[in-house]
């Protein structure tokens, strides 16, 4: 534990960078725990600890544990992605190939879009996000914990439901968007594509659920003194995130539910011969689903802003413009789900309405390029494996990002829509602009999360394997669109002369195969075998790395106050902390959404099963729909009672509710 | 960092190389009418933008890593963040710059896009069905109307229309030498033009998935001189010919008692069925089960016997015909010219 503990006096909020300039320390010291502060742990442990064995996993609430479980199962369904799209890319490294057929190519190229999307990449960053936003701000627990166990097993659930169709050969067959009318009741007959839809309700409970404690936690559960601009950039990432992700999801939400209703119980939303419109699919979907594209991208933007400032030792350039332009890529992303529609009857008019937005968008994240470049010129860069995966993200995002304003062009866009050269982009913005950084990220938070830090060697030959894998593997699919081979084929003809550069992107196929499993092998090795990282091996300059590694279930011993956006740079060892909560029950501070000065206390609730309890009964009440209209009946029923529970008043947690501003009154 | 740029150029010319030697059938980057022609320009201008703003932003990005390398800087920047500040600034003027040229070179090409001229132009209706054309021209008389599948003839260096609708699911009908896409959607009615100014045979596949059989679902569009596509026009407006000898009568025969007839049309005979292709002419395609088969007697034959196994989920049912029945069916339907 790093500890200090004499209170300095707050310093006006607004105020962010008075004092010295901010410096990192070469040499991070660990403080030994005194005899007095060893007692604390003890309690603290007791109170914020999770219960002993599988009951007490169960049973957890804990953000740290959630995360974790979050981000390793979001991993597994990236791999099991990465295998769909490994069989796709042995299917189709020569023309006719006879790997797969149809039916089976369809359901597995629908299942790597719904995993890549809905399983992997928005979980994934918001499991980062509920694991870090609440170090990063100084708090002990996100806001509203049992949702946040609920929001995971929901997201569980909805997981292993879709991949249990998938084994039994029933998966979705018509795209990670399902457009009607080939997935409505007439075309995609059966429980397929209903499984789908589903699916899209349990990862949209859980990345509301998700969305909305990250934006609480951020808002009233700050350490007190980091009022607004002080906040780090991960977190104004996540925060931006989370508001996205609570608009654009009631959009596919409500295409969904559509979608299941037509399918289920007849009614006609899509069907064009009774008064429906097929392209009201398309406006719902896209509607959520470009800001999807911006819900994965914005936290990895989030990643690069926290590794940057720490591998050049020089705090971020321009913190209210990335800010900023951070709020406007969230605001904009909902102006511009047509680009994904201009092969449709639109007006031209509209269109270029479209174009225009799509191409500004493409401002804000050049401003933030910019500023980045410019903090490493000012600053004395490292060259460990996170700065190698954020200097990969430059040279591979780009290309997509430029890629980008072209296919925002309605007339290029008509020939290239549909092609091969629309999945060279979104795999370069994704893969470059997310997995890159998210790989980054990982190798540098993995001491947090474990205690050990990853290898360096193996890790910068995961990065070099990825690096090259990703631009051999997409870049010629740019050449493939523009020579006309479109998206979703299963097969090919040799006339087409497609043949040889498939080759090639299966090879390059190989590559990322190859650096993904070097990945995991050193991530069990260092699990074990790691060295041991100590509480800031990187002298980075954010709240998080205050905490032991990994950090114990109560975080910070003492809560911290924040006097400035380099915490840890600026006051160094002697960090002033805030005192006066309750050490025998969760007692949690709340501090204003503005300056973050100090509001009320709160009781954080204790661990429960109930959430599991109530993620089970909806999965029954899901699932169960599909089959029946009475399984929502049901379900309701075998839902209210652990929702009941779970909100019941305990006569054992219900702690002193604490109230008033500034002071501490006691009811 | 440099050295590895310089790799990067390479892997890219290798591809470029590769996809040249190839020679591919369809392209968007070989236009042959002024429709793609237009998005060609575009795309190259495109192109050398992005490609020069890649090439100077990682050139940035490599100058500042290598800076901060040097050991004899001082920890903080002497100049402050002035220096910093002008490039940020001057960085994002020319994003916006570059951005709005794109956005009014799109609008530009947009507008000469749907500005082509539209008097008494060819009309011909595509509609999209799982998996397969079908191909209407459009006439005032109704006696000059021509319905076919898969093979679209054109009159070369004149302005075609394109009337797209779709029975079943969304398709997009795409043919890249030649124009954008446009989708075909049930419900809804879209249009598109097209000239090809070079005779050829241009290839095209359906763009929007469409279910089990998307990738089979290929359609060409043959352009030719005015002459040989008015011969090609009245031939098709004759009914189909009749069977000549004992074999295409026979043929004949085998093709109105058994299932064919149920879904496919041949004019002057009884088969009216409007499930499948029409196959009045089917004699003088060049391809068959849309695009993916060449049209041989062998192929004819194994795609009647066993479609199921060459285009599985197509709606053509496997046909248990005899083996003398089949060679005289083939026969028949390859005379039908």
């Amino acid at each position: 534990m790093t500890v200090a503990r004499d209170a300095a006096p707050l310093r006006e909020p607004g105020d962010p960078m008075t004092g010295p300039d901010p410096v990192a320390p070469a040499i991070w010291e660990e403080v030994e725990l005194t005899e007095e502060d060893q007692e604390l742990r003890k309690k603290l442990i007791r109170v914020w600890g999770d219960g002993p064995g599988l009951w007490g996993w169960i049973r957890s609430t804990s953000h740290a544990s959630i995360g974790k479980r979050y981000v390793v199962t979001a991993f597994i369904f990236f791999l099991l992605g990465g295998l769909e799209a490994g069989m796709m890319r042995l299917q189709l490294s020569r023309p006719e190939n006879s790997f797969l057929g149809p039916d089976r190519y369809n359901q597995i190229f629908t299942m790597h879009g719904t995993t890549m999307m809905f399983l992997f990449a928005v979980p994934v960053m918001v499991a980062m996000g509920l694991y870090l936003v609440p170090l990063m701000v100084g708090a002990r627990e996100v806001a509203f914990s049992r949702l946040n166990a609920y929001g995971y097993w929901v997201y569980l659930i909805g997981g292993l439901f879709i991949y249990t169709q998938f084994f039994l050969n029933t998966g979705p067959d018509t795209g990670w968007f399902a457009y009607v009318p080939l997935s409505g009741p007439e075309f995609s007959p059966g429980k397929r594509v209903d499984t789908w839809a589903q699916m899209i309700t349990f990862t949209e409970i859980a990345a509301l659920a998700g969305a909305t404690e990250i934006v609480i936690t951020a808002f009233k559960h700050r350490a007190p003194g980091m009022s607004l601009n002080r906040i780090p950039l991960f977190v104004w990432a996540m925060i931006t995130t989370s508001f996205m992700i609570i608009f654009a999801m009631p959009a596919v939400a409500t295409g969904s539910q559509f979608l299941a209703a037509d399918r289920l119980i007849d009614t006609h939303f899509f069907n064009h011969a009774e008064g429906g419109d097929a392209l009201l699919w398309q406006h719902l979907f896209w509607f959520f689903g470009h800001p999807e594209v911006y819900i994965i991208f914005m936290p990895a933007l989030g990643i690069i802003s926290s590794i940057v400032p720490t591998f050049t030792r020089r705090p971020i350039f321009g913190y209210p413009v990335m800010v900023m332009a951070l709020i406007t890529t969230g605001f904009m992303s909902f102006g511009l789900w047509v680009h994904h529609m201009f092969a449709t009857p639109i007006p031209q008019l509209g269109q270029s309405f479209f174009t225009a937005a799509s191409t500004m968008i493409a401002i804000p994240t050049g401003v933030q390029i910019f500023c980045w470049i410019a903090t490493i010129w000012a600053g004395r860069p490292r060259f460990a494996t996170p700065l190698l995966f954020v200097l990969g993200f430059f040279f591979t995002f780009i290309i997509g990002g430029l890629s980008g304003v072209m296919i925002a062009s309605v007339a290029f866009d008509q020939q290239a829509h549909d092609t091969y050269f629309i999945v060279a982009h979104l795999h370069y913005v994704l893969l470059g602009g997310a997995v890159m950084p998210l790989f980054g990220g990982f190798y540098y938070w993995f001491p947090k999360f474990t205690g050990r830090l990853m290898n360096e060697r193996m890790g910068k030959w995961n990065f070099w394997l990825f690096f090259i894998g990703v631009n051999v593997t997409f870049f010629p699919m740019h050449i493939l669109g523009l020579e006309g081979m479109t998206r979703r084929i299963y097969t090919y003809l040799p006339e087409t002369g497609w043949g040889p550069l498939n080759a090639l992107v299966s090879g390059g196929a190989v590559l990322i195969v190859a650096s993904v499993a070097l990945f995991i092998f050193n991530f069990f090795r260092s699990l074990r075998h790691g060295a041991v990282a100590g509480d800031n091996p990187w002298g980075a300059d954010t709240l998080e790395w205050a905490t032991a590694s990994p950090p114990e279930p109560y975080v910070f011993l003492y809560p911290p106050v924040v006097q400035s956006r380099n915490p840890l740079w600026t006051e160094g060892r002697e960090r002033p902390v805030f005192t006066g909560l309750r050490t025998d029950i969760r007692d949690t501070l709340v501090t204003t959404t503005l300056d973050a000065t100090p509001d009320y206390r709160q009781n954080s609730p204790n661990p429960t099963a109930w959430p599991f309890i109530a993620a089970l009964a909806t999965g029954v009440m899901f699932i169960s729909a599909i089959f029946t209209a009475w399984g929502l009946v049901v379900g309701s029923v075998l839902l209210f009672f652990p929702l009941v529970k779970w909100g019941w008043p305990d006569r054992h947690d219900q702690s002193v509710r604490y109230s008033g501003r500034g002071e501490i009154v006691e009811k | 960092m440099l050295h590895r740029s310089l790799q990067r150029a390479l892997v890219v010319a290798t591809c470029f190389l590769t996809a040249c030697v190839a020679g591919f059938n369809e392209s968007a980057l070989r236009p042959e009418g002024p429709q793609a022609g237009r998005i060609g320009s575009l795309w190259w201008f495109m192109f050398a933008v992005a490609a020069a703003v890649w090439l100077i932003v990682n050139a940035f990005l490599v100058w500042a890593v290598r800076r901060g390398r040097r050991r004899d800087l001082p920890l903080i920047e002497p100049t402050g963040d002035a220096p910093m500040k002008r490039s940020v600034v001057i960085g994002t003027g020319i994003t916006v710059l570059i951005l709005t040229v794109f956005l009014v070179s799109d609008i530009a090409t947009g507008h000469a896009l749907g500005s082509m001229p539209r008097k008494d132009a060819l009309r011909i209706e595509v509609k999209g069905h799982q998996w397969w054309w079908e191909v209407n021209y459009v006439d005032p008389t109704p006696g000059r109307m021509v319905t076919t599948a898969n093979e679209i003839h054109i009159p070369v260096g004149e302005p075609v229309q394109i009337i797209g609708t779709s029975p079943d699911v969304i398709h997009s009908f795409w043919i890249p030498n030649l124009q954008g896409k446009k989708d075909l959607i049930p419900g809804h009615t879209t249009s598109t033009w097209l000239r090809a100014d070079t005779a050829g045979v241009y290839r095209g596949q359906c763009a929007e998935f469409c279910g089990a059989q998307h990738a089979k679902m290929i359609a060409l569009v043959i352009a030719e001189p005015r002459d040989k596509f008015e011969a090609w026009y009245n031939s098709q407006l004759d009914s189909a010919k009749a069977p000549s000898d004992s074999v295409t009568t026979r043929g004949q025969q085998v093709f109105l008692k058994s299932a064919c007839a149920v879904c496919h049309t041949i004019s002057g005979t009884r088969a009216g069925g409007r499930i499948g292709p029409v196959l009045s002419h089917i004699g003088s395609r060049t391809t068959l089960a849309s695009g993916w088969l060449r049209n041989t007697p062998g192929n004819l034959g194994g795609w009647i016997v066993d479609p199921q196994g060459i285009k599985p989920g197509t709606k053509m049912p496997p046909n248990n015909i005899d083996p003398a029945d089949l060679q005289a069916l083939i026969t028949y339907l390859e005379s039908l010219k």
